[in-house]
């Protein structure tokens, strides 16, 4: 083979000239085809990082209560009572795109797979997702193919579904956003990392045999889509949720067996990675029997079996004196396991098949060796904002706003999905905030993914700050205090200029929100090459986050609670309409300056709600986001089925800002009229401004002589079907 | 109330049905493996919730040929109370242990959501703590709950008060809009001729505590033990 190599095999691994010399001086030699094949897996983007990883670094990792931090599994984090909330979220648009219910299926099937390898039971479900609009294209076919495979999962595998979002702009156009998150808990004593670090152990590959589905996955994940894409099915995998919640059970049994050193889940890049990942993390090197691997069809080649990306199997490191026992719980669970290899001490990776070397790679260069890409950023320049149109009728844009499919309620979507199962759902989805109980204590976790495209494309780093605060905000407005982040950065293709500015400016952003909330970045995942014919898809950070409640019977409401309590707007409003969903509905473009995030204003706000919320002083809270004030007061109106009277309310903005712009840092909360003068002391002391809103009660919804419209009508509009 | 939850390969409602019996009701509790077939020891076998096999074939067609479904067969017959939930429920109907099928929601889709039940007859072992026409407040969660037989045993049904719960409105009225998967006549829960055989698709063990939004469904599990209280099994 020559120095250099033909462009289409390289281009079948997606690697360039460049990165084939850096492997060629690293093995003093050329890869095999099989070599090629596990490089170009790892080396993808989607497994290497290799164009985001020198921006991650920015990202706060670390905090007195992080008990794991990124490049395991999940990240982890200490809640007390010895217990330890395990979470991460990744992305599946790119099989989404092709097959849209067995991507988004997997895309959860390997998200819980990550928690419970960690040795976590996971307790809860929440995804993000993005489309085109409904009535273009294959978007609607993509919609319910991603929302069934998401329940389809979720909902055999019997893990709730709490939370989420979805957004629909044409920018998402035959390019879906699926990204799943996860959360487990798991006793601190008991959590485990794939780490194998003792020579001698055994490899055991349990669950699902191993077929040709979803070989090059991970390739395919980090390349640009095209008419041909969709001759790439082959690379979407198909779940078997029923085989994963057998997968699940046993290895929490396990988890609690000695001599087991390791548990790590197949995903992208199927067994390389896993059994690279764990020896590499160890310190070890790894012999793998490629032969021993239990298969779907015959002929299948030692490449293909170890590109595979079948899912629902895991590897287990156990000690040889514990192979016995680990497989008494595999037997049990009447799941297969198969001995494909050990330990070793050599650094390297050995693949035999039949006994031959079919591949021999060191792991620092397979896992780590990487040169890492740091392509052109180009930033654009930020347009002035828009001419704002004045409102004729506000009541009908009220109507047609609120039954937008940006606002409209998502129940038709959530509860097609199981989101009770496990008996800890306290607060579900369709509110700011899901709240589960930690079982045995009486502390909640409050859940939440956000990710305003709209403020990103206007101004990445904006947009990511405002991302991170909305999702702190969502977690306050329950009455539980934000601890960790995590988070998937959906973004385009790198290499042209703007797109690789774009994810500069929103991890730079990320980092600062990040830091001025001391919250840590626990897990993440990076999506890149979102890219469908040369359109790009808005940029897409999601911020998943998780809150703690110490007090379950202190938790807040969305909705209006009683007759009579008074409504109150904490925050400052300001003349921003860029961005908001009430200029998208009068057809102007997305320009100008999206609404800004003060970090400071924003501590200030959540600081001075949770103190609140502690002291029994609120009924209901409510974060003000898309669609804007007006907006989420009939939310709040509709959530607690009571009418609202305001006399005429206007602010230092004009009427369009106040009623429908969507300024950062606001809430909305209602109080019982005796305890108003403690709100005010609370807000005064934090700081936050103080807006009388109008009374609870009634039968209408009524702002001034602008609005009157009955509760019935309000919330015909706003359950308007998808 | 020495109950037993059976728990198939792919069931996920064993814990909840032991959380509201064992925690919230404080009575002895154990997992009963689908491999198991003594059952002497149990006054109450509930079949819980989940996927029993995965259901990609008829959900609990796999499920009535296990070791532990002819168990329950034989302690159904001598008496003991069997409760089916869901996916239980489905189980019973393919044991023969009740009639009719359940077929796929009339929507095409799996409901997740709380309904509304009216009781039917309060002569079943699992509602002897209810009244006939008092609304109970249960989640359901299925993909294949719309109940249906053939007249003649629907008929039967009604004839012999066999009919426990159907879904109706908040107020007790028996509508379509309150029909949540297009189930024959509303039904949402039938028992045996006996009445000590009850499946129902509604999560009873979902409905156990104010804080998760309702607690009418002890009633159900509070109605067993009284039952066992009443007569002598």
């Amino acid at each position: 083979m020559a120095a250099t190599i033909g462009r289409l095999a390289l281009a079948a691994v997606a690697l360039n000239q460049d990165e084939y010399r850096g492997i060629r001086r690293a093995l003093g030699r050329d890869p095999n085809e099989l070599e090629l094949g596990m490089l170009g897996a790892l080396w993808s983007e989607h497994c290497s990082y290799k164009t985001s990883k020198s921006l991650l670094r920015q990202l706060p990792t670390e905090g007195p209560y992080v008990l794991q931090g990124p490049g395991e599994n999940a990240g982890a984090v200490d809640i007390g009572d010895g217990l330890a909330v395990v979470f991460k979220i990744e992305s599946h648009n790119h099989p989404s795109a092709i097959e849209p219910y067995q991507g988004a299926a997997t895309g959860v099937g390997g998200i819980l797979r990550d928690v419970f390898a960690m040795g976590a039971r996971p307790i809860a479900i929440l995804n993000a997702l993005r489309f085109g609009p409904l009535e273009g294209g294959r978007n609607r076919h993509l919609f319910q193919g991603v929302v069934a495979g998401i329940g389809g999962y979720g909902n055999c595998f019997g893990c709730p579904t709490v939370g989420g979002e979805v957004y629909f702009d044409s920018g998402y156009d035959d390019n879906p956003i699926v990204n799943a998150m996860c959360v487990g808990l798991v006793a601190h004593q008991r959590l485990r990392h794939a780490k194998a670090d003792r020579t001698g152990d055994v490899v055991l590959l349990v669950g699902a045999d191993t077929g040709r589905d979803g070989i090059h996955g991970a390739t395919f994940a980090s390349v640009e889509m095209d008419e041909r894409s969709a001759s790439r099915r082959p690379a979407v995998q198909v779940g078997n949720p029923f085989l994963e919640k057998l997968l699940c059970e046993a290895c929490l049994q396990l988890n609690e067996l000695d001599g087991v050193t390791a548990i790590q889940d197949l995903g992208a890049a199927g067994l390389t990675s896993a059994a690279s990942e764990l020896a590499h993390r160890g310190g070890r090197g790894i012999d793998v029997d490629v032969d021993r691997v239990s298969r779907r069809e015959l002929g299948m080649s030692a490449y293909e079996v170890m590109l595979s990306e079948s899912q629902e199997r895991m590897l287990v490191v156990v000690r040889p004196e514990a192979e016995t026992a680990a497989r008494q719980i595999f037997d049990h669970f009447e799941l297969h396991a198969d001995r494909v290899g050990n330990i070793t001490s050599t650094g390297r990776i050995r693949i035999r098949d039949a006994g031959a070397v079919a591949a021999d790679l060191p792991l620092k260069t397979l896992v780590d060796g990487v040169p890492l890409r740091s392509p052109a950023a180009a930033f654009g320049d930020k347009p002035p904002s828009p001419v704002l149109p004045s409102i004729e009728e506000p009541e009908a844009v009220l109507l047609d706003l609120i039954a937008r499919p940006n606002l409209r309620s998502r129940r038709p979507i959530y509860r097609t999905y199981d989101h009770q199962v496990q008996d800890n759902t306290v607060i579900g989805p369709g509110f700011d905030a899901a709240l589960l109980r930690v079982p045995g204590t009486h502390k909640a976790l409050a859940l939440t993914t956000d990710g305003n495209p709209w403020y990103v494309a206007l101004d990445p780093y904006e947009g990511t700050k405002a991302a991170v605060a909305e999702a702190a905000r969502n977690i306050t407005c329950t009455g539980a205090r934000p601890i960790a982040v995590t988070n998937c950065l959906n973004f385009g293709n790198p290499e042209r200029p703007w797109v690789f500015g774009q994810l500069q400016e929103s991890v730079r952003g990320l980092a600062d929100a990040c830091r001025a909330f001391d919250l840590p970045v626990v897990s993440g995942n990076v999506s890149l090459y979102n890219e469908t014919s040369e359109r790009n898809i808005p940029p897409t950070p999601v911020i998943g986050m998780v809150g703690l409640l110490d007090d379950l019977s202190a938790r807040c409401p969305a909705g209006f609670q009683e007759d009579g309590d008074l409504v109150f707007l904490l925050g400052e409003t300001h003349e921003e309409l860029a961005g908001s969903e009430y200029l998208r509905m009068l057809g102007a473009r997305v320009e100008g300056r999206p609404p800004m995030v003060s970090l400071e204003m924003e501590r200030r706000l959540q600081a001075g709600l949770l103190d609140s919320i502690g002291r029994g002083v609120l009924r209901c809270a409510h974060d003000v986001a898309e669609g804007g004030l007006l907006i989420a007061l009939a939310e709040s109106a509709l959530f607690g089925g009571r009418g609202l009277r305001c006399p005429s309310i206007v602010g230092h903005v004009s009427r369009e800002a106040f009623y429908f712009g969507e300024s950062q840092g606001r809430v909305i909360v209602s109080v019982a009229p005796r305890r108003v003068p403690e709100l005010q002391k609370l807000m005064a002391h934090h700081h936050v401004p103080l807006y009388a809103i109008g009374v609870v009660g009634g039968e209408d919804f009524q702002v001034g002589s602008d609005i009157r419209v009955p509760l019935d009508t309000l919330r015909a509009a706003w359950e308007t079907p998808f | 109330m020495r109950t037993g939850i059976v728990v198939f390969p792919g069931t996920w409602s064993d814990r909840d049905c032991a959380h509201a019996v064992g925690e919230i009701l404080g009575e002895p509790v154990r997992y009963v493996d689908h491999r198991e077939r003594d059952l002497h020891d149990l006054d109450l076998v509930i079949l819980p919730g989940g996927f029993s096999y995965g259901d990609y074939l008829r959900c609990g067609a796999l499920a009535r040929f296990t070791a532990v479904m002819e168990a329950v067969s034989d302690f159904a017959n001598r008496g003991g109370l069997v409760l089916g939930i869901c996916n239980g429920f489905q189980i019973l109907q393919e044991a023969r242990l009740l009639p009719g099928a359940l077929l796929r929601n009339a929507s095409c889709e799996f409901r997740c959501e709380w309904v509304h039940l009216r009781v039917e007859q309060s002569d079943s072992a699992f509602t002897l703590d209810s009244r006939p026409g008092q609304v109970l407040r249960i989640p359901i969660s299925h993909g294949e709950g719309n109940f249906f037989a053939d007249p003649h045993t629907l008929e039967s049904l009604e004839r012999d008060g066999r009919v426990v719960f159907r879904y109706c409105a908040p107020d007790g009225r028996v509508t379509a809009a309150a029909n949540p998967n297009g189930s024959l006549r509303n039904i949402a829960g039938i028992s045996n001729a006996r009445g000590n055989v009850v499946g129902m698709m509604p999560h009873p063990e979902r409905a156990c505590e104010a804080l998760l939004g309702g607690d009418d469904g002890l009633a159900v599990f509070r109605s067993a033990i009284h039952a066992l209280a009443r007569v002598p099994v």
